[in-house]
């Protein structure tokens, strides 16, 4: 006889009413984070190119001036001012017009004419570490092919070791293709947290939800009804997102878009049960606001998002493990970018739905001590 | 009726612990069918407790309690199915119209379409909500909220329905027009369990309780609470005195003998005093103060007389206890 669905109908309705009345927040809720996606898509760029440098050629000559050609076709550089001593060429680095100082002295093309070790003093700017790195990588690799070719080039023999690296799946490096299905899972997850937490935020304050708890709709009825709405609005996000990023960012899925919208599933579930936590704890739309934040810095931070996961400190690395984001951007990134599949991935479906009903059932506990019995 | 109906609440014995705290010690009462019974008590003296465990949302520490003849502890939905509870601040979803209110209440209750309308149109006419049904409920004034918040309570022909503090903050008419309604409903046999503060609404139940920090202090019907030893102790009378200067003269009218307790009554006092004592000699009195004395007219004593005696009474005991 007991129907423990009971009032499912009824909420669900009730809920969708709201949606349909408050589409304001609705859009606004949908609409920030595509724009978020178009900053972050056509703003962030990882590869660094064109650091802009300041040269002081003292010698002059044919064999200074290719050098510096090779250094400028490599992409890496671009120089933007040629200074005529040393103190000039520390003050463009220290003035922070420049952040790389090229010196090639004076004996450059004699000391090369001589079969002997010509130096060239390269002064790179730490502030930044990944543009320093860069820097370092591309003045020795040309330092070193500039020498082997001078060697070989009296010889008849070649490269004895030709290493030839090959990026898959991104090969050009393109900064969306990384950027972009990691994304997913943070805006997914703020959108669908902030909407479910407010909900019942919002009932809490206006009193309903006493109201409701006297009436016959029995737990899972309203928890249901009111997440579905938030479900749904959630999985259309995910396609607008998906679309987005496919055909303006022109980000290729190598794998089943099927597949990523059936294991986006239990990753929505995963953010509205998070929502549901926030809003057991919470009793004002502030607070909800406040906690809600509180969840994403973790998302982005030690999801690998932005970070590498396998560079964090151990304790991190570990605790990355327990952020729901982690599991779906290795999801989103194993399907877009390498065509995963199934066999690949079902780990981290099976890790998101433990979560999801560990959260569900502390947010079920917490709701039935401190907001009914209190 | 063949068989007796059972009454509509029985309540032997309630408890309710919180930690180390007792909110709610040993309450007893019996609500009939059809009664207004009306419940009292300062803030946080137990009332919403008690409400919460009539209708199965706190599990009682002690005691039994029945609601339409279903044991609340066995079989919390089934009572939940029959009663119709509204909150003082009406619970009502502000973005919703007063006809998607309606209908989402119909909808927890399991109302078909079909008998949810012919409710509704029931409702609507009992309640005079016809001009406003497509307004959303956040643009009703106070005393419309109310009135459809009682209607969402009733939509589903409850038998029993709570109402807690219903007319907080709302106008005198609408407040006059409520209770005009319940008197109606109570007359097609629905009972009543309301919290108020206010005095004179205590005096329109046919059944009041006081309960105080825990503990029932009066149950009855207001004349039998008025006829109490402890209220109108054997030996004493109740008189009005209307004055100037009512608080000076308050001052010296306690000193008078005879007087037993006397309380400021917007312009005039009301004190119990010894039979012994003449009035003309208590107007003798205050003359002597400078008080012109305009009256002094014997009284009954109001409900509000009753719950500040009892109070004073309970408290006494209290600290007899202590001692």
């Amino acid at each position: 006889m007991l129907n423990p669905f009971r009032g499912f109908n009824a909420v669900f309705y009730k809920e969708a009413l709201h949606v349909r009345r408050d589409f304001g927040t609705l859009f606004f809720s949908l609409i920030i984070p595509l724009l978020q996606m178009f900053l972050l898509g056509f703003a962030i760029d990882t590869n660094i190119r064109q650091i802009s440098t300041a040269v002081y050629n003292a010698d002059g000559h044919r064999e200074s001036r290719e050098l510096l050609d090779r250094l400028r076709n490599s992409d890496t550089f671009r120089v933007a001012r040629f200074v005529e001593n040393d103190r000039d060429l520390t003050d463009a680095i220290v003035s922070g017009k420049c952040r790389v100082g090229i010196k090639i002295p004076v004996d450059y093309s004699d000391r090369l004419l001589h079969q002997m070790s010509a130096q060239v003093l390269v002064l790179i700017d730490g502030s930044d570490s990944s543009v320093a790195g860069q820097a370092i990588n591309v003045t020795t690799s040309i330092g070193l092919d500039e020498s082997l070719r001078r060697v070989l080039a009296n010889s008849n023999r070649s490269f004895a070791v030709d290493m030839r690296p090959k990026i898959l799946f991104n090969p050009d490096s393109r900064s969306p293709n990384f950027f972009l299905p990691g994304l997913t899972a943070i805006l997914l997850l703020n959108v669908t947290t902030f909407l479910t937490a407010f909900s019942v935020v919002r009932e809490k304050e206006r009193g309903t939800l006493e109201q409701l708890f006297v009436t016959p709709v029995r737990p899972l009825g309203l928890l249901l009804g009111k997440l579905l709405p938030y479900f749904i609005i959630g999985f259309v996000e995910l396609l607008m997102i998906l679309t987005l990023m496919r055909f303006v960012f022109q980000v290729p899925i190598h794998g089943s878009v099927l597949l990523l919208a059936i294991l986006s599933l239990p990753y929505i579930f995963v953010s509205l049960s998070l929502g549901i936590l926030i809003s057991s704890k919470a009793n004002s739309q502030a607070e909800a606001m406040q906690l809600a934040f509180l969840t994403i810095l973790p998302s982005i931070f030690f999801s690998g998002y932005i970070f590498p996961r396998e560079t964090m400190p151990r304790f991190f690395f570990i605790l990355s493990y327990f952020v729901p984001a982690t599991y779906f951007i290795d999801i989103t990134r194993g399907i877009i970018l390498r065509g995963a599949g199934w066999q690949h991935l079902w780990i981290d479906a099976v890790a998101l739905s433990c979560i999801g009903s560990f959260l569900l059932v502390v947010a079920a506990r917490r709701f039935h001590n401190k907001v009914i019995m209190a | 009726m063949s068989k007796a109906e059972p009454p509509a609440i029985v309540a032997e014995h309630l408890v309710r612990r919180f930690g180390a705290v007792t909110a709610v010690d040993g309450v007893s009462f019996r609500v009939e069918k059809g009664e207004i019974f009306g419940f009292l008590g300062p803030n946080g003296s137990g009332k919403t407790t008690v409400i919460k465990m009539l209708t199965g949302l706190l599990p009682l520490s002690g005691g039994e309690a029945s609601v339409l003849g279903l044991d609340v502890r066995k079989d919390p939905e089934t009572v939940r199915e029959n009663i119709g509870y509204m909150s003082q601040n009406f619970s009502l979803y502000s973005d919703l119209t007063v006809t998607e209110n309606l209908t989402f209440y119909g909808r927890i209750y399991g109302i078909s379409n079909e008998r949810l309308r012919t409710r509704m149109e029931k409702i609507v006419e009992l309640n005079g909500l016809g001009p406003y049904l497509n307004r959303l409920s956040s643009q009703l004034s106070g005393g419309w909220k109310q009135r459809l918040a009682l209607g969402c309570a009733m939509l589903h022909q409850p038998k029993l329905i709570f109402l807690d503090e219903p007319t907080a903050g709302i106008d005198p008419v609408a407040r006059r027009q409520l209770w005009d309604l319940l008197f109606e409903l109570s007359a097609q046999g629905i009972t009543f369990f309301v919290t108020t503060h206010y005095m004179d609404e205590a005096e329109r139940c046919n059944h009041v309780a006081y309960i105080y920090y825990g503990k029932l202090i009066a149950d009855g019907t207001p004349d039998s609470l008025r006829e109490l030893p402890d209220v109108q102790p054997p030996g004493t009378y109740r008189v009005e005195i209307t004055a100037l200067q009512v608080t000076r003269a308050l001052r010296i009218a306690r000193t008078v003998p005879g007087v037993r307790r006397a309380t400021i009554f917007g312009q005039s006092i009301h004190a119990l005093i010894n039979d012994d004592l003449d009035p003309e000699h208590l107007r003798k009195r205050l003359l002597e103060q400078n008080i012109v004395v305009a009256e002094i007219r014997p009284l009954a004593p109001s409900l509000e007389d009753v719950f500040v005696e009892l109070t004073y009474k309970h408290q006494s005991q209290i600290e007899a206890a202590r001692a």
